[in-house]
């Protein structure tokens, strides 16, 4: 598998991330060759095998639907990149 | 002083024979005076850290001090410690101060130890060498010229260097272990679960675990005596009876059953390691072990699933970052699309952008089965494998890493090759697996090195791996205790600072 650079810059937009066309050239021999180490996995028959998702297949655990945590937005906003009024701001989204 | 255990720090502060004060300058001298060469801190806080160690000189001069107390202890700079930066080692990061504690922070407030500093890291903790962290990397003690290790590279080199008596760590595929291996130290990765995620800032959620790292194996277990726990703020968080890791410190080796897996014996190892090791299971064997082979057949298959598996959970968890709540923020966008793209371009590394994709792609429609699923179902066959062979030995001994650390920037070029050196590490995470690297030797790398290195000896720590079932860490620290009673590998300090 070769990934073409039009695929690259898809997987990108996908995770957000800005790439011009001679980065996203430089990642791609990176990527095909991590894929070509990821490839070696096809040597083994997987046919019936369950998948693992978690460590001893633990269910996780729910708890109640009840407020335990304190109001803290003051302490977390305050890392915020920008803040109004208790608002995060982002730019305009709708017209 | 510096080479003195938590035990006898403990002794020396119950004692009145030096305050936790006095101590916990000793160690921030210490970084102020090796660090400079070594950058195992992106923090230190002498300030915060000193009003810790008062409070707990109060607390020991009322008779309430635990084994803990006025012990400074330096934390990987992924745990958040409230009013501290806590950075992951990333650009994204490198301005956040975080607002609350991780569990394992509160639980060491909670023992009266004094945080000592926040440790370089691996941005994000993906990496094996520390060199992908925005802070730059911390160097090996042993010889500055090589790598710590990562991606806790930073905690073994504080330790290692005796800039801190221990620091803790987090493993998702060998990132306590490996650079424990390399800098000459002890480090523990605890069966998942067992020690809690909450506030660890999250990689790959499904095997990602916090751990100890120190100089002896009977002070990992103090620490973990500390640092496991439920918590229910972790939903993967394990609701077990608090353990004394401490219990079979003493219990003799004698009938231990050890397993030595033909698969970590094979081509890639280096001679040099595979001598350490033989004559460490040598040793344990004069103590009463006895060994027998054991298969783990898809021990190759680990390394191409645990690197589709980890950049999936990756690239799902590091989308919270989007320059909104927290973190960096790109100066200049059109939208809100542009500010989300600019900011991570910006944000984040290299290594991390590339785990980010892999991650993308192999969850992207059309190609979940093909890579997501398949990893998973080998990840079954791998945590199988180890099933069975646990049913024949009580512990599984190899090496830690194939050979001893590299040099900066050898390794850099071709992201495969770093990934293919943590081939006795990631299936022991996919598996969910306790196991932990002891000091048994040395090496000389792959040539002789230049001249400066002769002068320092030119010799790099060798790590050995000791595996254990679900639930075995006592039982491991135990054999590592042994060990470590009629060896001297854990007490030999790299060639600096004296």
């Amino acid at each position: 598998m070769s990934l073409p650079l039009s695929e690259v810059m898809r997987i990108a937009a996908l995770a957000r991330i800005a790439v011009s066309e001679a980065e996203a050239e430089a990642v791609r021999g990176q990527l095909n060759g991590i894929f070509a180490m990821i490839a070696r996995m096809n040597a083994v028959d997987t046919t019936g095998v369950e998948p693992m998702a978690h460590v001893r297949d633990v269910t996780l655990r729910l708890r109640e639907d009840i407020v335990t945590e304190a109001d803290r937005h003051a302490a977390f906003q305050a890392i915020a990149p920008q803040v109004e009024d208790g608002l995060y701001l982002v730019p305009k989204v709708i017209e | 002083m510096f080479d003195a255990s938590l035990t006898e720090l403990a002794a020396a502060l119950a004692a009145k024979r030096i305050s936790s004060v006095e101590l916990t300058r000793l160690f921030l001298d210490r970084i102020a005076r090796l660090d400079g060469s070594l950058n195992a801190f992106i923090t230190v806080d002498p300030e915060r850290s000193l009003a810790q160690a008062r409070a707990a000189d109060r607390r020991l001069g009322a008779g309430e001090g635990g084994p803990l107390t006025g012990i400074p202890v330096a934390h990987k700079d992924l745990f958040l410690t409230e009013g501290w930066p806590s950075t992951c080692g990333s650009r994204m990061l490198a301005n956040f101060v975080a607002p609350y504690d991780a569990h394992v922070i509160e639980r060491f407030n909670a023992a009266g130890a004094v945080i000592l500093g926040k440790t370089n890291m691996d941005e994000f903790a993906m990496g094996s060498s520390n060199e992908s962290s925005w802070f730059g990397a911390a160097r090996n003690p042993w010889n500055p010229e090589c790598v710590p290790g990562g991606s806790s590279g930073g905690s073994a080199t504080a330790v290692a260097a005796r800039m801190a008596p221990a620091a803790t760590g987090t493993d998702t595929g060998g990132s306590i272990r490996q650079p424990a291996a390399l800098t000459g130290i002890c480090g523990l990765k605890p069966t998942y679960g067992v020690v809690s995620r909450h506030g660890m800032v999250a990689f790959a959620s499904s095997l990602d675990q916090g751990g100890p790292l120190a100089r002896s194996a009977e002070e990992l277990a103090a620490l973990m005596n500390v640092m496991a726990g439920f918590d229910a703020r972790d939903s993967t968080s394990l609701e077990r009876p608090a353990e004394d890791y401490a219990r079979e410190l003493a219990r003799p080796v004698a009938g231990l059953r050890i397993g030595v897996p033909r698969e970590y014996f094979a081509e890639g190892l280096a001679p040099e390691v595979a001598a350490a090791v033989q004559a460490a299971i040598d040793a344990l064997q004069k103590l009463g072990a006895t060994t027998s082979d054991v298969d783990l057949p898809n021990t190759g298959l680990s390394v191409p699933a645990y690197y589709v598996i980890a950049p999936a959970e990756a690239s799902s968890n590091l989308s919270r970052y989007d320059g909104v709540r927290y973190g960096f923020r790109a100066p200049e966008y059109d939208d809100l699309m542009d500010m989300y793209c600019r900011s991570r371009a910006a944000g984040f590394g290299a290594e991390v952008k590339r785990r980010i994709l892999v991650g993308t792609y192999v969850l992207s429609h059309g190609y979940y089965d093909a890579y997501y699923l398949k990893a998973q179902k080998i990840r079954r066959l791998i945590a199988n494998d180890f099933a069975e062979a646990f049913k024949r030995c009580d512990v599984i001994v190899g090496p830690t890493t194939p050979g001893v650390a590299f040099r900066l920037g050898e390794k850099t070029a071709d992201p495969v090759q770093m990934y293919l050196d943590d081939i006795y590490t990631v299936a022991v995470n996919l598996a969910g697996l306790p196991a932990l690297s002891i000091p048994c030797g040395f090496g000389r790398g792959g040539d002789a090195g230049p001249a400066s290195d002769l002068s320092r000896g030119g010799l790099l720590p060798i790590g050995l791996q000791l595996i254990g079932d679900y639930f075995a860490e006592a039982r491991l620290l135990g054999v590592a205790h042994q060990y470590q009673r009629g060896t001297d590998w854990h007490r030999r300090a790299p060639p600096i600072g004296h």
